[in-house]
C-alpha cells in the first residue's frame, strides 16, 4: 500500500517548507520513523520521518525546492507496487508536475500509463453510476482488462477513498490511515470489518498528526489570571484603535554602568580558569529577570480577555541569524546564576545559527530582550513579541561626560528602551519595573539584597 | 396474558372507550347492521346504540366531512373505512379540513377524531384496492398518523389514538384482522401505549430492520430465519409515523449501524424514504453501508397471483436487502 509523504507541518507557524537535503534516495528502503529529509521551516531545519514503511518510489519535490504544508513530496510504496495515480493524480492539477512526468527518461510507457488511468479513472465514474448488481455482473465478468487489474484495490482514484461512514470515525478514532487499509465492501469500499481487522493485526498506527511541539506550562508553571476590570478593558479597546493591534509605548532610561563595567571585569577575572565569560548582555538578562520577578505585572501575557502574571521568568533573548532573528527562552532565568545564563544563551544562540533549535526552546518566553548594543547602535525600540507584554531593547555603552553633584565626570552610560503593551502594563508600572532594573545595573550589590 | 385477535383488540378499545367516554361515536359504511365489513364493530351496536355506531351511505368525502365537523363541535367522533383505498375520495376532508383545522382557527378548533381502517394489499385485490396509503395521510402536516402491527399494538394505540385532541389516522391491515397475539387482560386495568413511540420488537446488534404496520410480521420472520445463519437482526417497529420516534431509530442505527427500511408502500417518496434521510442526516457517522429499502415494485398492483407475488415486499428480499448491507454477499 503506497504512502504519500507530505510537507508537514514542522513549526507552529509554517507554511511552506524547502526541502534543504534529502538523506533518502529514490530506490532506497524506508522504515517508518527513518530521517526522509531536512526541511527548512520559517525558524528552523527540521528532519521529516517517513510516515509508512517500503521503497522510497518517487520524490516530488527536488532539494531547493519548496512546497506548501500538505502537498505531497515523495512516495514510498513496495517495489513493484503501481504509483502512477499517486503521482499522476498530482498531475492532473499540477501542469509542472505533468511536465516532469513526461519528461522522466527512460519512461516511454509514461504517457500510455498517464492515459490508460484517465480511461480507468473514467470507467471508475461509469461504474458509480451503474447500480450495484451492474456492478457485481462487470465482477464476474472474465479476464478484466489490464488496466482494470491495474485499479487499486483500495480504490483510490486520485484523492477519494472509498469507506462507509463509520468506517471512516473507526479509522480516526484507531488512528489508523485509510490508505493503509484494505476495502472489502462493494468496489473496494473500506467498511467496519476492514478497520476492526486492521486494529486486530496491528496494522502500524498512523504517526499522531504530525505534532508541533510548543512550550508548554508544565503543572509546576506558576502564574495568575487576572480578569479585566471595565476600565482595563476600555484602555485595551481605546488603544487597540490608536495602535494597533499592540498598544506599545516606550519608556527609556539611561543607565550608568561604571560600576558594572568594573563588576563585570572582576567576576570574568575569577571565572577565567573555568573558561567561562560573563557579558554584558548576560548581565542585562540577569538583572532583567531580577526586575521582573520583583515586578510581576511586566512579566505578563496579553489572553485577549484576561492578563495572565507569571511568576516564573522566561526570557526570550533575540538572536540574530543569517536571514532573520530568532528568540531562544532561557526558562526560569530568574532562578539561574550569571553563569549558567552566560553558558545557556551562548549554545543556545549557537544552535539557532545553525537553525537546529527545537520549536518548544523558542516558544513560550513571558518577556524579552534584544540587544543592538554590539553594532554601536545608542538606542532604538524593540517590537513586543504576542502575548508577551514587554521586550526590553538594549543600547551600547559607552563613556559619557554626566554631571554629578555640579561636577563633570566620566561614566559608561547604557540606555535602555522598553517597550510595553498598554493594554497589560501602565506607564507607572513600566517605570517602576524599569526603576528596579536601573538600580541592580548600577550598583551590582543591589543584585544581593 | 389472554391472546386474543387483532380483530378482537380493536373491537375491546372500541369498546372500552365508548363506554369511558359517550361523546365517543362510531361511523362508517356497514358498521353497524353488519357489525362491520371485517367485524371489528361487532356487537358495538348493541351495546350502544344507533345513536353512537351509525351506518353510512357510500360516501366517503360525505361521512369524512360529517366526522370533521361533529369533531369541530367536540365529539370524539370514529370514522371507519371500509379500507383506506376508499378513502381517497374522503382526501379533500382529510387534507384541507382535518388536518389543518386546529392550524386556520390559530388553535382555538382542535379535531379529537379518528380515522381508521385498513392499508395495504390483501390477496388479488387488484390495482384499485391493494394500495398502501400511509404516505398520503402522513405528508401533510396536521395529522398523525398509527399503524399498529400487533393485536396489543392495535388495542393499546387505538385507545391513545381516540383520546388524542388531534386527528389521527389509524391504519390496520386486512390480513392482520385474524392474527392473534397477547393482549393484556382489560381485567388488569387500561392498556393504552402512548402515541410515537416506537418499539424494539427484537433486540439484535448485527442489523436493524426498521419497519411499521403489518411488516413487523414480517421483519420477525425474516429476523428468525437470519438467526439460523448467525446473523443478529434487530426489529424497530415505528407504531407511529407522525410524530415520528426519530430517537428510537438513530439508537438502532448507531448500534448496528446498518439498516433496511422494510414498508408495503410503493418506494417512490415513500415512507423508507423520511426514514433514509432522518438516518443520514442525524446518523451518518455510525453507518458502515447505505441504508436500503424493501417496498412494493414501483407498478400498480397487478391481479395475477404470480405477478402480485413478486411485486409485493417479501422474506427473500429482506434478507437479501440485509446481507447487502452486512456485505454477505
Amino acid at each position: 500500500m503506497a504512502t504519500k509523504v507530505h510537507m508537514e507541518a514542522l513549526s507552529p507557524t509554517m507554511e511552506e517548507g524547502q526541502i534543504v537535503k534529502w538523506l533518502k534516495s529514490e530506490g532506497d528502503q524506508v522504515s517508518n520513523g527513518d530521517v526522509l529529509a531536512e526541511i527548512e521551516t520559517d525558524k528552523a531545519t527540521m528532519e521529516l520521518v517517513a510516515r509508512g514503511e517500503g521503497i522510497l518510489r518517487k520524490v516530488l519535490v527536488e532539494e531547493g525546492g519548496t512546497a506548501p504544508v500538505g502537498d505531497v513530496i515523495a512516495v514510498i510504496g513496495d517495489e513493484d507496487e503501481d504509483i502512477s495515480d499517486l503521482v499522476g493524480g498530482d498531475a492532473a492539477d499540477d501542469e509542472s508536475g505533468a511536465e516532469e512526468e513526461a519528461a522522466e527518461p527512460d519512461d516511454e510507457g509514461a504517457e500510455d500509463e498517464e492515459a490508460d488511468v484517465a480511461e480507468a479513472e473514467d470507467e471508475e465514474d461509469e461504474e458509480a453510476e451503474e447500480d450495484e448488481e451492474a456492478e457485481a455482473d462487470e465482477e464476474a465478468e472474465p479476464a478484466p482488462k489490464k488496466k482494470e487489474a491495474e485499479a487499486p484495490a483500495a480504490a483510490e482514484d486520485g484523492e477519494r477513498i472509498k469507506a462507509s461512514p463509520l468506517a471512516r470515525r473507526l479509522a480516526q478514532e484507531e488512528g489508523l490511515e485509510l490508505a493503509s487499509l484494505e476495502g472489502s465492501g462493494p468496489g473496494g469500499r473500506i467498511v467496519k470489518r476492514d478497520v476492526e481487522k486492521a486494529v486486530e493485526e496491528g496494522v502500524p498506527a498512523e504517526a499522531e498528526a504530525p505534532e508541533v511541539p510548543t512550550f508548554e506550562p508544565d503543572a509546576e508553571e506558576d502564574y495568575e489570571d487576572i480578569p479585566l476590570s471595565q476600565m482595563r478593558k476600555a484602555i485595551a479597546k481605546r488603544l487597540v484603535q490608536s495602535i494597533g493591534p499592540i498598544p506599545h509605548f516606550f519608556l527609556t532610561v539611561d543607565v550608568d554602568m561604571t560600576r558594572m563595567v568594573e563588576a563585570r571585569a572582576q567576576v570574568n577575572a575569577r571565572l577565567e580558569s573555568e573558561g567561562v565569560k560573563i557579558s554584558f548582555n548576560d548581565i542585562i538578562l540577569k538583572a532583567t529577570a531580577m526586575a521582573l520577578k520583583k515586578h510581576p505585572e511586566c512579566n505578563a501575557h496579553w489572553g485577549g480577555d484576561h492578563v495572565r502574571r507569571f511568576n516564573r521568568v522566561h526570557l526570550g533573548v533575540a538572536v540574530a541569524i543569517e536571514d532573520g532573528l530568532i528568540t531562544p527562552v532561557i526558562r526560569d532565568a530568574h532562578r539561574k546564576g550569571l553563569a549558567h545564563i552566560a553558558q545557556e544563551v551562548r549554545e543556545m544562540a549557537g544552535r539557532a545559527r545553525d537553525k537546529q533549535l527545537k520549536p518548544e526552546e523558542y516558544t513560550g518566553a513571558t518577556f524579552s530582550v534584544s540587544n543592538l548594543g554590539m553594532f554601536g547602535i545608542e538606542e532604538f525600540t524593540a517590537v513586543i513579541n504576542p502575548p508577551e507584554a514587554g521586550i526590553l531593547a538594549v543600547g551600547g555603552m559607552e563613556e559619557r561626560p554626566v554631571a554629578v553633584d555640579g561636577e563633570l565626570e566620566l561614566q559608561t552610560r547604557m540606555k535602555i528602551t522598553m517597550s510595553c503593551d498598554h493594554r497589560v502594563i501602565d506607564g507607572a508600572q513600566g517605570s517602576r519595573f524599569l526603576q528596579t532594573l536601573t538600580a541592580i545595573l548600577e550598583e551590582p550589590l543591589v543584585a544581593l539584597t | 396474558m389472554p391472546e386474543i385477535t387483532y380483530r378482537e383488540a380493536l373491537n375491546q378499545a372500541l369498546a372500552e372507550e365508548m363506554e369511558r367516554d359517550d361523546s365517543v361515536f362510531l361511523l362508517g359504511e356497514e358498521v353497524a347492521e353488519y357489525d362491520g365489513a371485517y367485524k371489528v364493530s361487532k356487537g358495538l351496536l348493541d351495546q350502544f346504540g344507533p345513536q353512537r355506531v351509525v351506518d353510512t351511505p357510500i360516501s366517503e368525502l360525505g361521512f369524512a366531512g360529517l366526522g370533521v365537523g361533529a369533531a369541530m363541535t367536540g365529539l370524539r367522533p370514529i370514522v371507519e373505512f371500509m379500507t383506506f383505498n376508499f378513502s381517497i375520495l374522503a382526501l379533500d376532508q382529510v387534507i384541507n379540513s382535518a388536518a389543518k383545522m386546529y392550524y386556520m382557527s390559530g388553535g382555538q378548533i382542535s379535531l379529537p377524531m379518528v380515522f381508521r381502517g385498513p392499508t395495504g394489499a390483501a390477496l388479488q385485490l387488484s390495482a384499485q384496492h391493494s394500495q398502501a396509503c400511509e404516505t398520503w395521510y402522513v405528508h401533510a402536516p396536521g395529522i398523525k398518523l398509527v399503524t399498529p402491527g400487533t393485536p396489543a399494538d392495535a388495542k393499546g394505540l387505538l385507545k391513545a389514538s381516540i383520546r388524542d385532541d388531534d386527528p389521527v389516522a389509524f391504519m390496520e391491515g386486512e390480513l392482520l384482522y385474524n392474527l392473534k397475539g397477547e393482549v393484556p387482560d382489560p381485567e388488569d386495568g387500561d392498556f393504552v401505549i402512548p402515541l410515537g413511540k416506537a418499539e424494539v420488537k427484537r433486540e439484535g446488534a448485527d442489523v436493524s430492520i426498521i419497519t411499521h404496520g403489518k411488516m413487523v410480521n414480517l421483519a420477525m420472520q425474516v429476523a428468525g430465519k437470519l438467526e439460523k445463519e448467525d446473523v443478529d437482526v434487530e426489529v424497530l417497529d415505528l407504531r407511529t409515523l407522525r410524530p415520528l420516534d426519530v430517537e428510537a431509530i438513530l439508537a438502532t442505527v448507531r448500534k448496528t449501524n446498518r439498516a433496511v427500511y422494510l414498508e408495503e408502500g410503493w418506494p417512490y417518496v415513500g415512507i423508507g424514504s423520511q426514514i433514509v434521510t432522518t438516518i443520514q442526516e442525524e446518523a451518518f457517522d455510525y453507518l458502515d453501508a447505505p441504508v436500503l429499502r424493501v417496498t412494493q415494485a414501483d407498478v400498480p398492483m397487478p391481479y395475477a397471483k404470480n405477478l402480485e407475488k413478486l411485486a409485493k415486499p417479501d422474506a427473500d428480499r429482506v434478507v437479501a436487502a440485509c446481507n447487502r448491507v452486512l456485505y454477505r454477499d
